[in-house]
């Protein structure tokens, strides 16, 4: 699985030019799914498996945009101002190295602040080494990503774009193992998840499911003095997640995915995450809406070029995933 | 029905007297969100001559619809919204003084000593300041809370405004010259244009009018207007602020001007809510470029219009922004060009007719 | 003929916090089951009771939504037999410090929220209000008894029991929103003897203190022809006298504003001033704060009325309804339902 997650993070694709890791997404599928499409906002859709008896229509919700940078500005000595794709983080971007859709390479740097002043946005600029504004490859509206390569430190693997890469690659290896289902199941690799779930909001519509899962990453509260107190930890399990801020999870499907997992022997934490949203919050209210849940994996340093997360989290939630595929969903 | 000029000579689009003149009927009209009345009286009487069909919906959009020829059309929508940012009565405080609060986003340091309108039946009001010789140099150095602001309509208003009335600035209409001074350029050159639009729909499309309400306090006409028309793609016309002006300190560059004023319409790439389909904006760059149209890009990142909730729509619509670049929008007076308006009608009339089913066939890409 | 206040009291001893709504439901559709011909859920949890009008087919719908759900708390993490907690639903932590409350783990525990010694907290902290991520739960269990009987995730109500005060009000937490569903159901009580041309789908919607969640998809299959929005709206108290705010016990609010379809509020406030029941212009210049948020704009559209009982101390333990109120938005409902006819949404039609 590792080497399917780096070729996933190192394509480049932002929210809302997601046409390259769809392509490789595409490409990895392959003849796992009964058939893909494209919808109007460019998520990728895969359908795997028809409604049997005991079986309902369900969507697995991995969204494939990162985040990233746009050109607002070139000034006349050719540095980019920019502004933000999804959520940036002012001091994430410092000495980072960014990858144009158009094949530029630069680095963020910053104007003069005073010391101890925390950079904003618009201090900030790109440098790409062109020495004049119509020598610059980079017109206003270019977009660009970060650009790290992976890391695999073992147990542990470090990249960007794990959020949420990692999710695509679990749903993808969820569709190779699927041997067979009750379930007409729809994976979704949604666009633009990271600027307010709008791919999956018009995929939940067209797919309408009864169920969904959404599949992304949860911070984790093991590093030292976490901004955000949480219970999760790398390498304890999958999380199952019981809220976010976006959406609060049917609490019969968590109640079903805590038995499946216990079941199988998989295991498993509980997620409750105070700051962040996920494509579950589109799930759970399209049209009449639907019973909506998500699996989570622990993920360091969410948002720089160098998150980290567990192998075998990963590899615990396609198995989760697979078991919960793999048979009647029970809600009571 | 229509007055159909395409016949002998081929249409030009053009900002004259009579789209002046309905410009200043609409700027100087009041039409605060959640109270579209004086507009959507407007809008009716200019497109129901006009229109195939029309229907005022649930929250008060006006739907109009103009119906091409052939086969395989593609349906447009193209949405305006009429409603301005503005006041609403909250509180009578008894010799004319009313409490009130803004609808939509205002800048309370816009307010103080400005003229107002009240109500259906356009009351003249002024929000005062306490005098400058009873402050103190400590007050003058804050803003002044807009709890503490007053309307005052005089004292003998009595029961003439009742709380929940709406207000809005009274600027009147005035051309400059090539500019245009007026109130709520945003978005009545939206509204404008699109009546423009209406009134020369090309064959070639289904041209799918929404004039929606409620943009300014969530975009939420828009929303269902899409619903109900199920476009296979939307523009939004509207009116982008132009903060065009020199730095403070002379050496430094302004780089976050949005749109310039004389640079032509304003093509979005990306606001706040809305990444415009690339294919559309490619369609509308290549109009400008084939017809000698000007343009530009308004800055990505900040803002949103009705795109913002119509892409998003259904199983979604291909969707992009454009506006006619203005200054000082949601404050007493914004100032624009002329041509700026007559270019972005110019633009968005040439794109229309170039509309064809493979603008939209294959998959969204750059 | 039910008991209002004891219908109430039950209301509000009983838990269904957002997302979690099973318990309260119980309640309202024993409730409901007399008055409906026919009751459902939603697939995230609401409750649809339906009430057969007498018009001929197709009938024309009204909706009423009251939303179930209540604000409260749920464990993030259990350290040393204390529990950690995040809100649910807008809670003020200054509210917090010395509350009974119970966590609702493998069983119900009744505990108390607790606020550290301030040589346990940051430095910076200074004197002011703790902040929620600092405060505690204790339920009187050492760490191992702790984790066996709670998880993270699990809920955690006010325990504060409902309050007879003088005057006709009542005291206690969760009557935003349980006053409207008690009026909703006086209204479909009244409704059991007068005759109504139009459907009425009373909806016991869930999550609106988190997502509208329940709102927006409700309507969605039900597509209502009008909806009627009942919710608590702030009364005149210590501290609240702004124009946002109603007398208390005085009457109910009309909700005024874009939200509100302008000829929906004028059939409520002539109907208000046939039957003299009082009633006040409640203003919401925006937005209604309320379920007709989502409503209005589900599919197509949807002209709404927003109802408004004005309610004191809203989202604490203690807040305070006049019962009258109560009475008096169920009766406005039913006779405001009682008088939908062929011809109503032609009255309330946007000019054209």
């Amino acid at each position: 699985m590792k080497s399917l997650i780096q070729k996933l993070v190192e394509t480049p694709g932002p929210s809302g030019f997601e046409y390259e890791i769809r392509d490789a997404i595409r490409e990895e599928i392959g003849d796992a799914a009964d058939e893909m499409r494209v919808d109007a906002l460019g998520s990728l859709i895969a359908r795997k498996g028809t409604k049997a008896d005991g079986g309902m229509r369900v969507m697995i919700s991995a969204h494939m945009d990162e985040i990233g940078l746009m050109a607002t500005h070139i000034d006349d000595n050719g540095f980019i101002r920019f502004t933000r794709i999804g959520g940036i983080y002012p001091l994430t971007c410092l000495g980072g190295r960014v990858l144009f859709m158009n094949g530029t390479r630069g680095v963020i740097g910053s104007d003069g602040l005073e010391r101890g002043k925390v950079p904003q946005l618009s201090d900030l600029f790109i440098d790409v080494g062109a020495a004049s504004k119509q020598d610059c490859p980079v017109k206003v509206g270019d977009v660009c990503g970060f650009e790290r390569p992976f890391i695999d430190l073992g147990k542990r693997m470090v990249a960007k774009s794990l959020d949420d890469r990692v999710a695509c690659a679990i749903a993808i290896e969820v569709m190779r193992q699927l041997k067979s289902t009750p379930h007409e199941v729809h994976f979704v690799f949604s666009t633009q998840e990271e600027v307010g779930l709008r791919g999956a909001t018009t995929a939940a519509f067209s797919v309408a499911p009864e169920v969904g899962f959404a599949i992304d990453v949860t911070r984790s509260g093991d590093t030292p003095r976490p901004a955000v107190k949480m219970a999760t930890a790398l390498g304890d399990g999958p999380a199952i997640k019981v809220r976010d801020s976006s959406f609060i999870a049917d609490h019969r499907l968590v109640n079903w995915m805590v038995k499946t997992a216990e079941k199988a022997g998989i295991p498993y934490q509980l997620e409750v995450l105070e700051a962040g949203g996920t494509d579950g919050h589109a799930i759970q209210l399209a049209r009449s809406g639907a019973s909506a849940g998500c699996v989570s994996i622990a993920c360091r340093y969410i948002h720089s070029p160098s998150e980290m997360v567990d192998i075998d989290d990963v590899e615990n939630a396609v198995k989760l995933l697979v078991q919960l595929l793999s048979k009647p969903i029970v809600l009571d | 029905m229509s007055k159909t000029t395409e016949m002998s000579t081929k249409y030009m689009p053009e900002i004259g007297d009579d789209q002046i003149h309905l410009l200043e009927k609409l700027c100087n009209a009041t039409a605060v969100s959640g109270d579209e009345h004086e507009v959507r009286k407007i809008v009716l009487e200019e497109v129901k001559p006009i229109a195939d069909d029309i229907r005022v919906d649930a929250l008060g959009n006006v739907l109009a619809r103009k119906l091409g020829k052939g086969e395989d059309r593609v349906r447009v929508m193209i949405a305006a919204h009429m409603d301005e940012i503005g006041f609403m009565i909250v509180k009578n405080h008894e010799g004319g003084l009313f409490e009130f609060v803004c609808v939509g986003g205002i800048d309370e340091r816009q307010l103080p000593g400005k003229s107002v309108l009240v109500g259906r039946d356009h009351l003249p009001g002024v929000i005062g300041a306490k005098p400058i010789h009873m402050t103190t140099k400590k007050e003058r150095g804050e803003k002044i809370p807009l709890s503490s602001m007053r309307i005052d309509l005089g004292p003998e208003a009595g029961d003439k405004v009742k709380e929940g009335d709406r207000a809005t600035f009274a600027t009147r209409f005035e051309v400059l010259g090539y500019s245009i001074r007026a109130k709520a350029l945003d978005n009545r050159f939206g509204v404008a244009t699109l009546i423009e639009l209406l009134k020369h729909a090309p064959e070639n499309i289904d041209l799918l009018a929404a004039f929606t309400v409620q943009e300014e306090v969530g975009l939420r006409g828009a929303r269902v207007a899409a619903y109900a028309f199920d476009p296979d793609m939307a523009i939004a016309v509207d009116s982008t602020p132009a903060y065009d002006l020199p730095h403070w300190d002379d050496e430094d560059e302004n780089v976050r001007y949005n749109t310039k004023l004389d640079g032509g319409p304003a093509l979005y790439v990306m606001d706040s809510a809305t990444i415009a389909d690339r294919r559309l904006v490619k369609w509308l760059v290549e109009t400008g470029e084939e017809s000698s149209i000007p343009y530009q890009f308004r800055q990505p990142g900040g803002g949103g219009t009705d795109a913002g909730v119509i892409h998003k729509t259904r199983s979604g619509i291909p969707s992009i922004s454009v506006s006619v670049p203005s200054r000082y929008a949601h404050t007493a007076a914004g100032i624009a060009r002329r041509a700026d308006w007559e270019n972005t009608l110019r633009l968005l009339h040439a794109a229309l007719g170039r509309v064809t089913p493979e603008l939209l066939a294959g998959e969204r890409r750059d | 003929m039910i008991d209002l206040s004891a219908y109430l009291k039950k209301m509000l001893s009983t838990s269904g916090l957002s997302g979690y709504e099973d318990p309260i439901r119980k309640i309202i559709r024993e409730a409901w089951e007399p008055l409906t011909d026919e009751l459902s859920l939603s697939r995230i949890g609401s409750l649809h009771g339906l009430k057969k009008g007498r018009g001929e087919e197709p009938r024309r719908r009204v909706l009423i939504s009251a939303h179930m759900d209540a604000i409260g708390m749920m464990v993030t993490d259990i350290q040393d037999g204390l529990m950690r907690i995040t809100g649910i639903g807008g809670i003020d932590h200054r509210i917090l410090p010395g509350q009974p409350v119970i966590v609702h783990g493998r069983e119900d525990l009744p505990g108390v929220v607790i606020q550290p010694p301030s040589f346990l907290l940051p430095k910076n902290a200074g004197t002011g209000p703790v902040a929620m991520k600092h405060l505690l739960v204790d339920v009187g269990l050492r760490q191992d008894d702790a984790a066996k009987k709670v998880r993270v995730g699990d809920l955690v109500s006010y325990a504060q029991e409902p309050i007879e005060l003088t005057g006709d009000a009542m005291s206690g937490h969760t009557l935003d929103n349980r006053v409207s569903v008690a009026a909703t159901t006086l209204c479909l009580e009244a409704l059991q003897d007068r005759a109504h041309g139009w459907d009425v789908w009373a909806v016991a919607s869930v999550q609106e203190e988190e997502t509208l969640g329940g709102a927006l998809t409700s309507p969605f299959d039900i597509r209502p022809d009008i909806a009627i929005v009942i919710d608590v709206c702030f009364a005149k108290g210590p501290e609240a006298n702004d124009w946002r705010n109603l007398p208390f016990g005085k009457g109910v609010g009309l909700g005024y504003g874009p939200n509100i379809h302008p000829g929906l509020y004028d059939l409520f406030e002539k109907k208000a001033k046939a039957l003299e029941i009082p009633y006040d212009r409640d203003l919401m210049p925006k937005m209604s704060g309320t379920d007709a948020m989502a409503v209005q704009i589900v599919a197509e559209g949807i002209p709404c009325a927003v109802l408004g009982i004005p309610l004191r101390y809203m989202h604490t333990p203690v807040e305070t309804v006049s019962i009258k109120d109560i009475q008096r938005a169920g009766r406005l409902m039913a006779e405001v339902i009682a008088d939908l006819g062929p011809d109503t949404l032609e009255q309330i039609r946007w000019e054209e």
